[in-house]
């Protein structure tokens, strides 16, 4: 290997780059967009949830127990009506996310001691928010009747049993369920897919288009010259992006940091040159600038989005796909991300993702390499 | 070549030898056992029609595709084993233009010194060399997108001959410029050739052809003759060429390829050109043949064949050949 040939590949390379808006502007406002809309977009957290209300009996017993559901984040109890088919109207338009019914005889039956029905019509078309609603409802309503039970109890001359059992929760290293938390990290390993595996897998295809490498492999420059070159631009720049995203992830979305920067930076280093091997093989392969784009996006960005447990639990996945997403460099970048940022791993602990992490990244340049030939047929 | 005649040049001044050099792709034979050497300082050209096979050969000698059988030396080096050694030795402009068009003059001047690996020192020296070989002085700064096609045809010269390569080759290096950076290109080429590099160009213009010292006519793969232009041109004719104007031209042409004395008949531009074993007692015939078919002669007369003539002469030859042994 020659650094004169090395260097002057990678000094035409980030001319282009400079001459090359479009790909600056990809770089500059990708990780922007991308954190902004997850952080924004993206909110796995239920809260404020629109319901009706039904009371057919308007006592106090029954506005008490509204005012427990107003109490709650969980609810906002948007309207109450007065008869029923206004509260399925409501739950059909998407008004209403639930339709809660109070029984006439609710009074009645609570001073007597009887077991009262309250209805919740829930609209089970996302069955993750309808299953938060039932369980949010239950709870609420649950919180009620123990306080009810209480009075009566009171009222009769009794002292309460203690509760035998209790959970007493603390969450850790999210401590205030931001799902944003959770997800910028991870929106890092896609920014890093995008700017390293598409743009690096325009590099290769655009000169065999444009018949520039016909030139090029004319000279002596040697295959590793030419992948080194084009790729260390886009290290830097694709490092850059990572920066950004950081930055933005801390300061503006408040999501904690807890690990060394250190960890990150090699953690990132390795995922990023895992993706430019991978555009760079692509490129090699596809020699067109549209297919090489398109398989650059189904192969990293797709996976990324969908397989690393950026936003779905590995842990939730069929057996068959758990194994798969173990062949998935951006499965063990999140990991690493999710565990630096909140729970501040060092990285003598991360073993489990920089091995695999540095393996990926010593085959695919390998591979990349010996794909990648001066011949033209 | 006789082993006679090889023993004349050194190993030294022999720049390019070939020796039954084959290329297929598949069921097709692109090079079909082609052999020829040239020499220090000389001009070779390489003429034949598109899809003879002239820059599959010249990729070949590059470096650029492994040749299916045969050998090739390139500056001593084999082009199958060490076409980076190959690669160091030579200049090669591509038949499309291939440089950087988003790159300025300079920084694809900079860039090919760089892959060349020009000694530092130098860089400066070569790069206003280049510069002033390829008329390019005070462009540096262009953006090569925006130069006039013989510019950039000069400029990738310029870049091929950066790290002065003893061989260069140029795969039609003149198509698509204007006659007058046409004949701009060829004095930068006659003065590299005079420096004492060997120059290995391939064209489809016959008139270029004219400019090189020797010259292989390739048609279909082979070789179908080889020497200097005027050898070829002495050699390998027939007979003697006649130039026939007459009205109407296609029943003539039709007419004359059965007539006595006619060994060929071919249409070049608005005329004729025959071939005939001897101009003067063909000449009163001809008009003679032709009269009598209704078909007015306003000129016939010998004259001298141009290459194209050699040309069409020994590849009709050829077919004719080729239909008579299947």
């Amino acid at each position: 290997m020659r650094w004169n040939r090395l260097l002057a590949i990678a000094a035409k390379e980030v001319i282009q780059i400079r001459r090359d808006t479009r790909s600056l502007i990809i770089v500059l406002l990708m990780p922007i967009v991308l954190v902004l809309l997850f952080g924004y977009g993206v909110n796995l957290d239920l809260k404020h949830l629109p319901i009706y209300v039904y009371d057919r009996e308007s006592s106090q017993n029954s506005q008490d127990l509204l005012k427990r559901f107003q109490a709650s984040d969980y609810f906002d109890l948007v309207r109450v009506v007065n008869n029923y088919p206004d509260l399925l109207r409501a739950i059909d338009d998407g008004h209403a996310k639930m339709g809660l019914v109070i029984p006439s005889d609710f009074s009645e039956k609570l001073h007597d001691g009887g077991t009262v029905s309250v209805q919740a019509l829930v609209d089970a078309s996302d069955d993750n928010t309808a299953n938060v609603l039932m369980n949010y409802s239950q709870a609420v309503v649950q919180s009620y009747s123990n306080d009810v039970q209480l009075q009566w109890l009171q009222r009769r001359g009794q002292f309460q049993q203690p509760i035998p059992l209790s959970v007493q929760t603390r969450t850790w290293y999210n401590e205030d369920l931001e799902s944003s938390a959770f997800i910028i990290p991870g929106v890092l390993a896609l920014v890093m897919s995008v700017i390293g595996a598409f743009l690096t897998s325009l590099t290769i295809a655009r000169e065999w288009e444009r018949g520039t490498m016909e030139q090029l492999v004319s000279t002596p420059v040697t295959p590793l010259e030419i992948m080194l070159g084009k790729l260390i631009p886009y290290f830097v720049l694709g490092m850059f992006g990572v920066a950004l995203c950081v930055i933005l992830a801390i300061a503006w979305f408040h999501v904690p940091f807890r690990g060394d920067l250190v960890s990150l930076f090699v953690s990132s280093a390795l995922f990023m040159v895992v993706v430019l091997a991978m555009g760079f093989l692509i490129s090699v392969i596809a020699r067109n600038q549209l297919a090489a784009s398109q398989i650059a996006l189904l192969a990293t960005f797709l996976p990324a989005f969908l397989l690393s447990g950026f936003l779905f639990a590995i842990e939730q996945m069929p057996q068959f796909i758990q194994l798969i997403t173990r062949l998935l460099p951006a499965r063990y970048y999140v990991s690493a991300l999710k565990k630096i940022f909140l729970k501040g791993t060092p990285s003598s602990m991360l073993g489990g993702e920089l091995v695999p992490l540095a393996i990926f990244a010593v085959v695919l340049t390998l591979v990349a390499t010996h794909a990648f030939h001066k011949r033209l047929a | 070549m006789s082993t006679s005649t090889n023993a004349l040049y050194s190993a030294a001044t022999r720049s390019v030898v070939i020796e039954d050099l084959v290329k297929r792709f598949g069921d097709f034979t692109a090079v079909d056992r082609i052999s020829l050497e040239t020499h220090k300082g000389e001009i070779f050209g390489f003429l034949g029609p598109n899809g003879a096979g002239k820059s599959t050969t010249i990729r070949m000698l590059c470096g650029l595709l492994r040749p299916t059988s045969g050998k090739a030396l390139v500056a001593g080096f084999d082009v199958a084993r060490e076409p980076e050694s190959v690669r160091q030795n030579i200049g090669y402009m591509s038949q499309k233009f291939s440089l950087y068009n988003d790159l300025k003059v300079i920084e694809n001047l900079r860039l090919f010194a760089g892959l060349y690996s020009v000694p530092r020192k130098v860089v400066h020296e070569r790069i206003a060399w280049a510069l002033d070989m390829a008329n390019l002085k005070g462009q540096e700064s262009m953006i090569t997108a925006t130069l006039p096609g013989g510019w950039k045809q000069r400029l990738a010269l310029g870049c091929a001959v950066l790290h002065r390569p003893p061989i260069i080759f140029l795969d039609e290096p003149t198509s698509g410029v204007d006659p007058i950076s046409r004949r701009q290109f060829w004095d930068v080429i006659h003065h590299m050739a005079a420096d004492g590099v060997t120059v290995f160009v391939t064209t489809h213009h016959m008139e270029e052809a004219e400019y090189c010292n020797r010259l292989a006519l390739i048609y279909r793969g082979t070789i179908v003759a080889l020497g200097t232009p005027t050898d070829l041109k002495r050699k390998f004719m027939r007979g003697q060429l006649l130039l026939v104007e007459c009205e109407p031209l296609g029943p003539a042409v039709e007419a004359l390829q059965s007539a006595p004395d006619v060994l060929d008949a071919a249409v070049f531009g608005n005329a004729l050109h025959l071939v005939v074993p001897e101009a003067a007692t063909a000449i009163p015939n001809i008009r003679e043949y032709l009269g009598a078919r209704g078909v007015t002669v306003t000129r016939i007369e010998p004259i001298r064949p141009s290459l194209e003539d050699v040309f069409v002469s020994l590849t009709t030859e050829r077919d004719v050949a080729r239909k008579e042994r299947n």
